[in-house]
């Protein structure tokens, strides 16, 4: 071996061990984890681990798609989750590296295997429900004792909204949440795929748009708080982490949740490892250690959604394990639906609807 | 042998950074969408061959951007404001540059320093910062509120008002220094010897300075109205839902829909609108530089 084959061999190796210098790097929602836990995993198994977060979907699709992320562990929504494993952005979960796998509730898998078959390729690690997030007082004050505070009639008909417009409503930003909203509004099938069936969203998103503030998918968990607004269309733990804002401010805003009577979407934030993770042993140890009954109970009773682990639930606080607006009782799981991943044709005509209401033109 | 490195150079420049990104982006708008990493196909194979690949590219997409109205109205909202704004810096720019010219000179480099001092703070530090200036409840509304100009606040902050001082707030440095530079290298004796010919100082100023500093206010523009065209950040953060411009509809064709391959035809479709000021730019460049030798 000659000199100069030697040295590249000492930086290869040098460069190989910098890899497997013990790291990881996850890619999650913000607001989304008591950051107690991050420290905590970096204590216990001392691997350093790098977390930053996202607020949209899109976002992140956009990095997955182009490969070569960087990061570890993501946390794409079921709908997502489904398109990107076609794309072939995941790698097969090794379940021997994820003896607490055996936490893992099996309704709710029942459910994420919709989207990701037999599990394979990610764990659940928080759900919810898309519903409504209202300023109790500020709502009855507007629209009387009897205001329809549960219901799609609240948001979805211009009568209603026009008197709450004086107090502010927030929509979330998200045209694959809201369009099946409104599509359920309409007693159609919320899933449908039929361009001609989604344009029909369209004059009753047209008729309530002049009173909607804003479309923001972040914004209105202060804004409830501070009784900026009076009512969001939002996420379930979102609007319960306004409440309890609120609460803590005592500044006299009393928030709820309530998903819709109609019926409300569920959606499912999994965990994944892409296919080009620079640490997937790391990243395998990360999603165990998320999977620990101990800590996943802490991160729910932090950021109030439900999760996916039957045996952290002995953990949960009652405030979290006790709510329906979190853990929903048998009627309210009846009426919950599950949506599925537009194809780019009909994608095209979702982004264009949006553009358009949020323009209102 | 030298003199041939001399031209490689720049040419090996352009080559590098602008003809072979352009040549990526241009191949991509001719692909397909597709459910893979990354989102399009054809990808090139060498075992196939180049030509097998040439065969299945195509110009479906940029077709399509001609049958949705969507695309042109944005094309022509985003000239309309690009215009404007440069039309506005211009105004705006040209009596300070012009009062830089004129002070004694021992205060222009403190004057420059001046000008440029903004760009010691990040770009979108300072758009956010007009965030806080412009909102209902922001500083302006604030004071007007208080000298009791206003009863009610001003909705500025997502509308196309807080887009324009967004663009000539952050644009006014390229505009002036162009300018500046111009009026700088002008011979005060031209405007003496036209005012002892009998101008006012206002005819002065418009038969001798104006023109005199044309090669600066063309270079201002152009400096201002390219990098406006194709603005995303300002008009995502000061403009509302109503504010349409390119720089958005391509945001939403890469993130929202995924297509990389309409995103890239609408790329290059701006790039093709922004090839004519910029050979128009170089021209005259071209031309002042003659005129000076």
């Amino acid at each position: 071996m000659t000199f100069k084959s030697l040295t590249l061999t000492a930086v290869m190796a040098l460069a190989t061990s910098a890899a497997f210098a013990e790291e990881v790097r996850v890619y999650n929602w913000s607001d989304y984890i008591d950051e107690e836990l991050l420290a905590k995993f970096e204590e216990e198994t001392g691997i350093k681990l790098i977390y930053d977060v996202f607020d949209s979907n899109e976002v992140l699709e956009t990095k997955m798609l182009a490969g070569g992320s960087g990061y570890d562990v993501v946390v794409p929504t079921g709908t997502f989750l489904q398109r990107q494993i076609q794309a072939g952005a995941f790698q097969k979960l090794d379940m021997s590296k994820l003896p607490n796998h055996a936490n893992m509730w099996d309704q709710i898998e029942s459910r994420t295997a919709q989207y990701d078959p037999g599990n394979e390729y990610s764990i659940n690690y928080m759900w919810g429900t898309t519903g409504l997030g209202v300023n109790v007082g500020k709502v009855k004050e507007v629209l009387g004792e009897d205001a329809p505070m549960n219901s799609m009639d609240l948001v979805f008909k211009p009568e209603n909204m026009e008197k709450l417009a004086a107090c502010g409503v927030h929509f979330l930003d998200a045209p694959t949440e809201l369009i099946p909203a409104a599509l359920k509004y309409l007693g159609e099938n919320p899933d449908s795929h039929d361009p001609d069936v989604i344009e029909k969203v369209e004059p009753v998103l047209m008729g309530v748009r002049p009173y909607i503030q804003k479309f923001h998918s972040s914004e209105y968990i202060n804004a409830l708080a501070n009784g900026d607004i009076c009512v969001a269309v939002g996420w379930s733990g979102d609007i319960l982490q306004a409440r309890d804002r609120a609460a803590e401010a005592d500044n006299g805003v009393e928030i709820e949740y309530h998903a819709f009577k109609q019926g409300s979407l569920m959606w499912f934030d999994q965990m994944a490892i892409p296919v080009d993770a620079p640490n997937p042993d790391a990243a395998h140890k990360f999603l165990n250690f998320i999977m620990d009954a101990q800590n996943m109970a802490a991160a729910s009773n932090y950021v109030y959604y439900a999760n996916g682990n039957k045996a952290s639930q002995e953990f949960l606080v009652e405030d979290v394990i006790g709510d329906t607006a979190i853990y929903p009782d048998e009627e309210t799981m009846q009426n919950l639906y599950t949506t599925s991943p537009y194809p780019a044709k009909v994608q095209r005509t979702v982004t264009r609807l949006w553009t358009k209401i949020k323009s209102g033109t | 042998m030298r003199r041939f490195f001399l031209i490689a150079i720049p040419y090996a420049w352009l080559t590098v950074l602008f003809l072979v990104p352009f040549a990526i982006v241009f191949k991509i708008s001719l692909s397909d969408y597709a459910v893979s990493i990354p989102p399009y196909v054809p990808q090139f194979d060498w075992a196939e061959g180049i030509m097998a690949f040439i065969r299945e590219l195509d110009f479906e997409n940029f077709i399509f951007l001609t049958e949705d109205d969507l695309y042109w109205k944005a094309y022509l909202s985003s000239l309309k404001i690009a215009v404007t704004a440069t039309f506005l810096t211009l105004c705006v720019g040209y009596p300070i540059a012009y009062g830089m010219a004129r002070a004694p000179e021992e205060w222009r480099p403190t004057l420059m320093m001046l000008v440029i001092l903004p760009f010691w703070t990040s770009f979108l530090i300072r758009v956010y910062a007009w965030m806080g200036i412009l909102s209902n409840e922001g500083y302006l509304n604030q004071i007007l509120l208080w000298t009791g100009i206003i009863n009610e606040p001003l909705t500025i902050l997502n509308t196309n008002t807080a887009v324009y001082i967004g663009i000539v707030y952050t644009y006014l440095p390229f505009m002036i220094l162009p300018v500046y530079s111009a009026l700088d290298r002008l011979d005060g004796s031209l405007i003496e010897a036209a005012e002892d010919l009998g101008c006012s100082r206002a005819q002065a100023f418009w038969l001798v300075t104006i023109p005199l500093s044309r090669p600066g206010i063309i270079a201002g523009c152009f400096l201002v109205f390219i990098p406006t065209l194709g603005e995303f950040v300002i008009p995502s953060l000061l403009g509302g839902s109503g504010t349409l411009m390119i720089g958005k509809v391509l945001w939403e064709e890469f993130f929202s829909n995924r297509d990389w391959p309409v995103a890239s035809a609408v790329a290059v479709i701006l790039l093709l609108i922004l090839v004519i000021p910029i050979v128009l730019f170089q021209r005259n460049q071209q031309k002042q530089a003659e005129a000076e030798q």
